[in-house]
């Protein structure tokens, strides 16, 4: 009978109707380089129908096709009654489905069983506690037990427990990295630029711009007013960035001369500024830290056109970093170092239009990742594998996030012109 | 000038003989009327008026003055794209500014530097900053003191023309010059 059940009530979509389906293009046609999305080739993963709980099989189910890991089967909603204890494992084999997520109600939370449909057994599962739906933290313990089915199937956590800063007019708006829970970090007093999270997620620094001039704020998100980083408080101070252990933030600094250089200041104790770069007829700004903390890699003027090097932490060991032809390249610019050490994506002007290269560190070679449009500003998400970057291809700048493994593009819609994200690493941990 | 003059003497003499208009004087009187008497009122009136008049014509001239000085103050000079150098269309006008600045010791000016939004958004901060200095750089070269000049950059966060456009791209890549102290009264450059 539960059988009959099932077959009967669970409506399968057909796999070729999955892209009709998906909001977002699967391919976007300005990836090049090497780049192919060949759908089928990732396990087909299906998240199991079940009673109630629809909201979180939503956010689930469409975080973990966002790990760009799987090829999610849609089942329709709303059909799924009675008890999912018994799975039609036979039915989803004919589907191709490698592994099944079942969600269903335990205590004050859901329990997650993640099942091997191969196998025909649960491979993994975990109570996982709620707060209510209504509750400021529901979607990000959603977006955790997301992450972690994704790192029980591939050894790696998903990428939805995280978020992105970025700004719309003058303001700075964090937003889960799904698209949801929009919400202002910066008061709507003050002109922001720059902004960048702390390593730990609990703060975030921005240039707070004034008349031309302007201090690097840090704000704690948790509450609190935000306070001025010391060495900050003349001239124009821009493009913070943290160091791994958040002890430190280098950034660029204007000068009377007409210079800017990068320099660091000790933020655990707000002391000991120190100058990394004397560029006395260059500019040098747009730091950003190897994961190691050792290395920093930056924007300097000094070739003629803004190009991408390299330093020591202290300021030492100047070298260039991504190859270019002198007189022909463009200007390149906001680096941001991969979270596994291995690339530094960058956007390169061709024709006087922005795109996004990702340099691998080790061999010093590049691909050039879009090529419609203008595409600025590149962030890694901590997986290393997505970027989120600003693009005009939908006619006005906004979030896109891209995989860099698959090609496949989305947007985070967002109502105004968005400049300057910064991705967070997982938000809390990366258990749930 | 002086005909001026004349006509409102004769409207004030005119209102003196009690407000008649002259082409309805009666006519057939034989008593010769007598030439207008001395009116010491009419004369200081009309000398005031004249003060005035001259005082009005100075202080025009003066505002005149000023607003030319202000405007050649001021007056934005561009940049090519992702460029700094001073054009050299814009050097007479850099060359109004250093005479107005050496002529005036107490006044002090802000440069700021502006970017179109083509470039990359953090490093036009950067890029306005050295467009600032360029100017404040010729400037100095020319004879302004360093003290009267400072520089900002607003990279592309302040653009003159918000359209997307070749034109307001031009316009958007400038340097604009605000006085922060001494800029009223200015003296004129000799």
């Amino acid at each position: 009978m539960r059988r009959v059940l099932a077959l009967g009530i669970v409506t399968l979509t057909a796999a070729a109707s999955l892209a009709a389906q998906d909001p977002t293009p699967p391919i976007d046609r300005g990836v090049r380089v090497g780049i192919t999305y060949t759908a089928g080739t990732r396990p087909r993963l299906v998240v199991l129908p079940g009673p109630g709980l629809d909201s979180v099989r939503t956010i689930v189910q469409r975080d973990i096709d966002f790990s760009d890991r799987f090829e999610v089967l849609p089942l329709s909603r709303g059909d799924a009654a009675g008890t999912t204890s018994s799975v039609n494992y036979q039915l989803y084999r004919t589907l191709g489905a490698a592994y099944g997520v079942e969600i269903r109600p335990a205590g004050t939370g859901v329990e997650i069983r993640l099942h091997d449909i191969g196998a025909g057994s649960v491979r993994q599962q975990a109570v996982v506690p709620l707060p209510a739906e209504t509750d400021a933290g529901f979607r990000m313990a959603v977006h955790r037990a997301a992450d972690e089915v994704v790192r029980w199937i591939t050894g790696t956590p998903g990428i939805a427990a995280t978020r992105l800063l970025v700004l719309v007019g003058k303001r700075a708006y964090r937003v889960d990295s799904d698209g949801g829970a929009l919400a202002a970090v910066t008061s709507s007093g003050e002109t922001v630029l720059s902004p960048t999270w702390s390593p730990d997620g609990r703060s975030i620094a921005y240039t707070r711009f004034l008349d031309g001039t302007g201090p690097i704020m840090i704000q704690p998100l948790a509450g609190g007013a935000p306070r001025p980083v010391k060495g900050t408080e003349s001239q124009l101070n821009f493009t913070p960035a943290f160091s791994p252990d958040g002890r430190t933030l280098a950034f660029a600094r204007t000068d009377q001369e007409g210079g800017t250089d990068i320099y660091a200041v000790n933020v655990a104790d707000n002391c000991c500024l120190r100058r990394l770069t004397v560029g006395r007829f260059a500019d040098n700004l747009s730091p950003t830290y190897a994961p190691d903390g050792r290395r920093i890699a930056f924007v300097s003027t000094r070739p003629g056109s803004p190009q991408i090097y390299a330093m020591s932490s202290d300021g030492t060991d100047q070298e260039l970093l991504a190859p270019f032809d002198y007189g022909a390249t463009g200007a390149s610019n906001a680096p941001e170092w991969s979270p596994d050490g291995a690339s530094v994506a960058f956007h390169r002007d061709i024709d006087r239009a922005q795109q996004i290269f990702i340099l691998e560190v080790g061999s010093r070679r590049f691909k050039q990742l879009t090529s419609s449009g203008r595409n600025s500003d590149p962030t890694w998400a901590p997986d290393g594998r997505h970027l989120a970057f600003v693009s005009d291809r939908s006619g006005r700048g906004q979030v896109w996030v891209i995989d860099t493994e698959s090609g496949r593009i989305r947007q985070i819609p967002l109502s105004g012109e968005a400049r300057l994200p910064h991705w967070s690493r997982h938000v809390g941990g990366t258990t749930p | 000038m002086k005909s001026r003059s004349l006509m409102v003497f004769a409207l004030l003499a005119a209102a003196a003989c009690g407000g008649k208009k002259p082409a309805e004087a009666p006519a057939p009187a034989p008593a010769p009327t007598p030439a207008a008497p001395i009116d010491s009122t009419a004369i200081k009136a009309r000398m005031r008026q004249d003060s005035i008049n001259a005082a009005d014509a100075r202080a025009r001239a003066a505002a005149e003055l000023q607003a030319q000085l202000s405007a050649q103050l001021t007056a934005m000079i561009n940049f090519d794209f992702d460029k700094s150098d001073i054009m050299p269309g814009d050097m007479a006008n850099l060359d109004r500014k250093a005479a107005i600045l050496m002529a005036n010791p107490s006044l002090r000016i802000q440069i700021a530097g502006n970017c179109d939004n083509r470039g990359s958004d953090e490093y036009n901060l950067a890029l306005g900053n050295r467009r600032a200095a360029a100017a404040q750089r010729y400037l100095i070269n020319k004879g302004v003191s360093a003290g009267q000049l400072s520089i900002v950059s607003y990279g592309e966060e302040r653009p003159v023309n918000p359209a997307d456009n070749e034109a307001a791209w031009a316009q958007n890549r400038n340097d604009q010059f605000m006085p922060t102290a001494g800029g009223n009264n200015l003296m004129a450059p000799k």
